[in-house]
């Protein structure tokens, strides 16, 4: 490791390929630039055994491919793991459980900001960390937020991926609209919104209480108009005047909207795109990836028909959206932390991680730079927001510290409410910021 | 001699062991009788309810043990605008879905006394309600109201022209409450039915009878044999229905999880939400005990308000 930087890692990473000794089996694993360094030597312990707790799949090949590279694990080491794949909102009581009763699963794969709340009770892994690093191009920026405790260098936990949801629309409609593309400032965006309305080809995007859909819409209003929730120290921000322009921008944007959207759940969305019912959302690839598998032809014609796009800059300068991290911990009660370190750098390695991340297609985002050059990313224009997701500044909670309450400030709706009361006439902007303020500042007093 | 050895052995019995005395002895018979029922309700109601109530008073959260800190919990609720949303809409739907529960359930109860045809058919379809699982029931209604394929909707405006625009049902705040109210009414109403239904069946025609001789119209009779005799199992019916309805969770929680913003929480699911996808277990228990007294003061009001009357506790009548 020490002979190579980072950069250097990823200009020579095309050489390396050419030396890499070891065969691949079943895989053209020869997109994946490694850079060479010092195997990480961890000293199995005898008789080991492990538990994995992760959540469950949403596309198939997540569970398949991670239960087969597991298999592998235990083929080479002897080492016997058992994975449970539990549904997303049982993920935070059960890791809750584990770390209070100091018994249970070895390894919780959580998500982004969990580890921050147990980071006592967690395994040190920056030793793994600066090893997969080093050798696989380096951390996008969203890993090394979620990964490391906060302010330092220190990692808590392993980002395995990440899930990001960027504009899904229907090229033929915004072209009927006159629109080749989605444009990037928020004016023009509200404009194309309009136009869209008028054709008979709303959008839509929740406001309701959706955990994750409607989060990332609220978050990206507040974004791209440089509102933030909480300034650098973590004292909240929310009521500025960048808020109440995103307030009043998005009570325009709500005109231009498909009935209904303040009852929308995750799935919502979803539904009304299949169903040729709006033009233009937020999502992750599952909309696509389903439509594209289906077996309906139909199904299969709006598939062929859907493009994806970043979501708008507004004034930011880049990419202003976030992504939900697969964050693996260690937990310290584990009597085998070798073997559990072991098993995560078994599945980052390209042997493993290659074939799950392309069969995801797009459903997680690396969270390793190198994972970034596979072709896969190349066979799908609609891939290409994808293949970003995780190089972003922006987090929950963005931009305090990361903390447990920016998790309670989203699970209360605490943003997503302020946006639905003015959307709707139910309060002004200016107030609506106040009350907001207030409602998140109680859990950031709390930690 | 022989006879008398006999008799020796016969009547000198030998003290009884401790072990037989001991359960000869009664308060600790009662005691271990008692003992397996006292152990369950320990540990599956005392406990989870003296926990719950004990988190109200920390500030536990999910992942760290918390501090006892006193009334902090219930002070800063008292400050908190969507609690007190909570309260008036549990208050609200609590009370709507009630009058209008038994209003329709005891109509139901007595258009089924009547002899029809098919009566048992019927009466078991009145239960289908009532026996769907309420999850399952939510999703049916889930999509029942959706904004964009709600089945109402379509009946409305594709089929019979009637409206030109698909209903917002949950969109907006009195339309989620009352959508809310009317699958909760649709749900609550067979259970009403029938157990009104099988009290209905308890009193004696002769009573009608004898009314009927007496020239009683038919609301008289409804009024003054119907209604008394009926009350004690009303009373016990209403009581079960405020609490079931005070304490609802799964119907809300599966159709609007409280929203749109806030406007359908009651305090059982914001109290879910802040304390197991918000983190805040000490908040959210304490929303929960919050509930306790309005709980203990509904129960008495129905029950005594409407139960107690002399005749039941074996006295006449005034």
């Amino acid at each position: 490791m020490a002979d190579f930087t980072r950069r250097d890692a990823l200009t020579i990473g095309a050489a390396a390929i050419g030396t890499a000794a070891l065969p691949r089996q079943g895989f053209a694993a020869d997109d994946i630039p490694e850079a060479k360094v010092a195997p990480l030597k961890l000293a199995l312990e005898k008789g080991a055994e492990l538990r994995v707790l992760r959540p469950a799949k949403f596309v198939d090949p997540d569970e398949t491919l991670w239960r087969a590279n597991t298999k592998k694990f235990t083929d080479a080491t002897g080492i016997p793991v058992r994975v449970d794949f539990v549904s997303w909102e049982d993920i935070r009581p059960q890791t809750a459980v584990t770390a209070n009763t100091g018994a249970g699963p070895d390894i919780v794969v959580g998500f982004s900001a969990d580890p921050q709340i147990y980071a006592p009770k967690l395994v040190d892994l920056s030793d793994l960390a600066g090893y997969l690093g080093g050798k696989y191009g380096g951390w996008y920026r969203l890993a090394e937020i979620y990964g490391q405790k906060w302010g330092t260098k220190q990692w808590l936990s392993i980002p395995v991926g990440g899930s990001t949801g960027p504009i899904v629309y229907r090229k033929s409609w915004v072209k009927e609209a006159g629109y080749d593309s989605i444009p990037n400032d928020l004016p023009g965006f509200l404009t194309l919104c309009q136009k869209l309305k008028a054709i008979g080809h709303p959008c839509g995007f929740s406001l309701g209480h959706a955990l994750g859909d409607a989060n990332g819409y609220a978050s990206w209003l507040l974004w791209t108009h440089g509102a933030t929730l909480v300034d650098e120290k973590g004292k909240i921000s929310l009521d500025s005047k960048e808020t109440i322009a995103a307030l009043k921008y998005a009570t325009e944007l709500q005109t231009t909207m498909i009935d209904g959207t303040l009852s929308w759940g995750d799935v919502s969305n979803n539904q009304a795109f299949a169903a040729g019912q709006i033009s233009l959302t937020a999502n992750g690839i599952s909309i696509y990836y389903a439509l594209k598998n289906s077996k309906d032809p139909k199904l299969q014609a709006i598939a062929a028909d859907i493009a994806h796009q970043t979501s708008p800059f507004g004034v930011s300068k880049t990419p202003p959206q976030s992504a939900t991290v697969l964050n693996a911990m260690v937990f310290g009660h584990t009597k085998f932390p070798n073997a559990a370190k072991d098993y995560i750098r078994f599945m980052m390695e390209a042997e493993q991680y290659g074939p799950w991340l392309s069969e995801c297609l797009g459903y997680w985002s690396q969270s390793l730079k190198s994972y970034g050059k596979m072709k896969f990313w190349d066979s799908d224009p609609n891939l290409v927001p994808f293949r970003i997701g995780l190089d972003t500044g922006y987090y929950d909670g963005y931009k305090g510290p990361v903390t447990p309450a920016s998790s309670a400030v989203s699970a209360n709706y605490t943003v997503v409410d302020m946006f639905a009361s003015v959307v709707t006439g139910n309060a002004t902007p200016e107030a609506a910021a106040k009350q907001a303020a207030k409602a998140a500042e109680r859990y950031y007093k709390k930690t | 001699m022989a006879s008398t050895a006999a008799a020796t052995l016969t009547f000198a019995r030998k003290p009884d062991s401790w072990l037989v005395r001991l359960f000869d002895y009664k308060p600790f018979l009662v005691a271990i009788c008692m003992f397996p029922t006292a152990a369950l309700l320990l540990v599956f109601l005392t406990y989870p309810l003296g926990l719950g109530i004990w988190l109200a008073f920390t500030d536990t959260t999910i992942g760290q043990p918390g501090e006892y800190v006193g009334l902090d919990n219930f002070i800063s609720l008292w400050d908190d605008p969507v609690f007190w949303l909570s309260v008036t809409n549990t208050f609200f739907y609590t009370f709507v879905t009630t009058v209008l529960k038994f209003g329709l359930g005891l109509w139901l109860a007595l258009l089924l006394n009547h002899h029809i045809p098919f009566k048992a058919f019927i009466r078991a379809i009145v239960l289908l309600p009532f026996i769907v699982p309420t999850v399952l029931s939510a999703i049916a209604w889930w999509w029942i109201y959706s904004p964009q394929f709600s089945i109402v909707s379509y009946v409305l405006v594709d089929r019979l022209g009637w409206l030109d625009h698909y209903i917002n049902f949950l969109g907006t705040p009195w339309a989620a409450r009352w959508s809310l109210v009317v699958a909760n009414v649709w749900r609550g109403i067979p259970f009403i039915a029938i157990t009104l239904l099988a009290g209905l069946q308890t009193i004696p025609p002769s009573l009608y009878e004898a009314a009927l001789l007496d020239g009683a119209s038919g609301w008289q009779r409804f009024r003054r044999i119907t209604v008394p005799l009926l009350m004690p199992i009303l009373s016990v019916v209403l009581t079960l229905s405020v609490l079931f309805t005070f304490t609802d969770f799964q119907l809300v929680y599966a159709l609007t999880r409280g929203g749109p913003f806030n406007t359908t929480h009651l305090m059982a699911t914001l109290a879910f939400q802040r304390a197991i996808p918000g983190s805040q277990l000490g908040e959210g228990a304490a929303i929960a005990v919050a509930m306790i007294p309005f709980l203990v003061a509904a129960t008495l009001v129905t029950y005594f308000g409407l139960g107690r009357r002399k005749w039941q506790q074996g006295e006449a009548n005034d």
